[in-house]
């Protein structure tokens, strides 16, 4: 399992305590998937609340196993800046992918699915699939 | 024709007016959104500028292209990937000449709009750039100057219109009587243009 490749999973957030928390949460909640690659995006380089480009090229580069890598967003510049990234073509890794799920549910699930050596087609479905989780 | 001067004057004029209008921006951002346009497009322009002297990109094509890839690492706020989507769909659509016709430039940004209308998933009518820069590209066959009063008549248009797109549509109602930030940079962007030309 140690050798195996898994999908690696970008976390990009507003704000970079709410990526690196969520990151934490998923892989704490996960369990045993301390091993599947996780990198937050979160915030500005100077700090502040916002989206880099550079940062979220910088995470997909550091996750990428070769298995493809599931991008995760909160809402607005996040979920634009990973789009222009894409349509870029050389910005992110091959295989890099914008994932449409809940940021924090989608998270756990993306991380536990991608804990199981499932491919990235596996990932993005379990993460996308958290949309129907209902709490009441 | 137009040559690679015209566009580097093009970004000079519109960082000029960013920055001169850069509290304006924000203060209308502080209404509906969330209070940085301003900043966040100085911030953007400033490292365009940068770039240009750094990189000295000769065609029309590649001052584009390099400013919008600036604006899509730097500007931090939604209006990055939106204007560097814009800028960098026109500037691959001018291609390497070394100069263009305005028909020509015309048909490019109407290609840039369309990236954003895409990327944004945005439509006229939902308070954003778009209102003013879809008037702004079909006055263009006018001249520059007919195609920045669309776009300033296109941003004050936006005052009565409830937002659907961005922070501001969670406002609902309230976002009513405000104008948007997005289509009055769009405007500047627009009236850079016609600077650059002399009109």
């Amino acid at each position: 399992m140690s050798d195996e490749k898994l999908v690696g999973i970008v976390l990009v957030s507003h704000s970079a305590e709410v990526a690196a928390s969520v990151a934490e949460l998923a892989k704490g909640l996960a369990g045993g998937a301390t091993a599947v690659p996780v990198a937050p995006a979160g915030g500005t380089e100077g700090g502040g609340l916002g989206t880099s480009a550079e940062l979220i090229s910088a995470a997909a580069a550091a996750v990428d196993r070769g298995r493809g890598v599931a991008v995760l967003t909160d809402l607005g510049s996040a979920v634009l800046t990973v789009k222009a990234l894409l349509a870029e073509g050389d910005e992110l890794p091959d295989g890099t992918r914008l994932v449409d799920a809940p940021f924090v549910e989608g998270a756990v699930a993306a991380v536990v699915t991608a804990s199981t050596g499932a491919d990235l087609d596996a990932v993005e479905a379990a993460a996308a699939e958290a949309y129907t989780y209902r709490k009441v | 024709m137009l040559d690679a001067d015209f566009f580097r004057r093009w970004v000079a004029a519109t960082a000029a007016s960013v920055d001169r209008e850069a509290e304006r921006l924000t203060a209308l951002d502080s209404a509906i959104g969330d209070a940085d346009h301003g900043s966040n497009m100085q911030r953007g322009f400033k490292a365009v500028t940068a770039a240009l002297e750094k990189e000295a990109p000769e065609t029309p094509g590649a001052i584009l292209m390099l400013a919008g890839r600036q604006l899509i690492s730097t500007v931090g706020g939604a209006s990055g990937p939106l204007y560097g989507t814009l800028l960098r769909r026109t500037g691959k659509a001018l291609g390497d000449a070394a100069e263009v016709t305005e028909a020509q430039l015309a048909e490019a940004l109407r290609a840039g709009v369309e990236g954003v209308m895409v990327l944004g998933g945005a439509a006229p009518g939902d308070k954003t750039m778009v209102d003013a820069l879809v008037p702004a590209v079909d006055a263009l066959g006018d001249g520059f100057a007919a195609a920045r009063t669309a776009a300033e008549e296109g941003a004050l248009a936006t005052v009565p219109l409830q937002a659907r797109k961005g922070r501001a549509s969670y406002l609902g109602e309230r976002s009513i009587g405000h104008q948007d930030p997005g289509a009055t940079s769009s405007a500047l962007l627009i009236a850079g243009l016609a600077e650059a030309s002399g009109e």
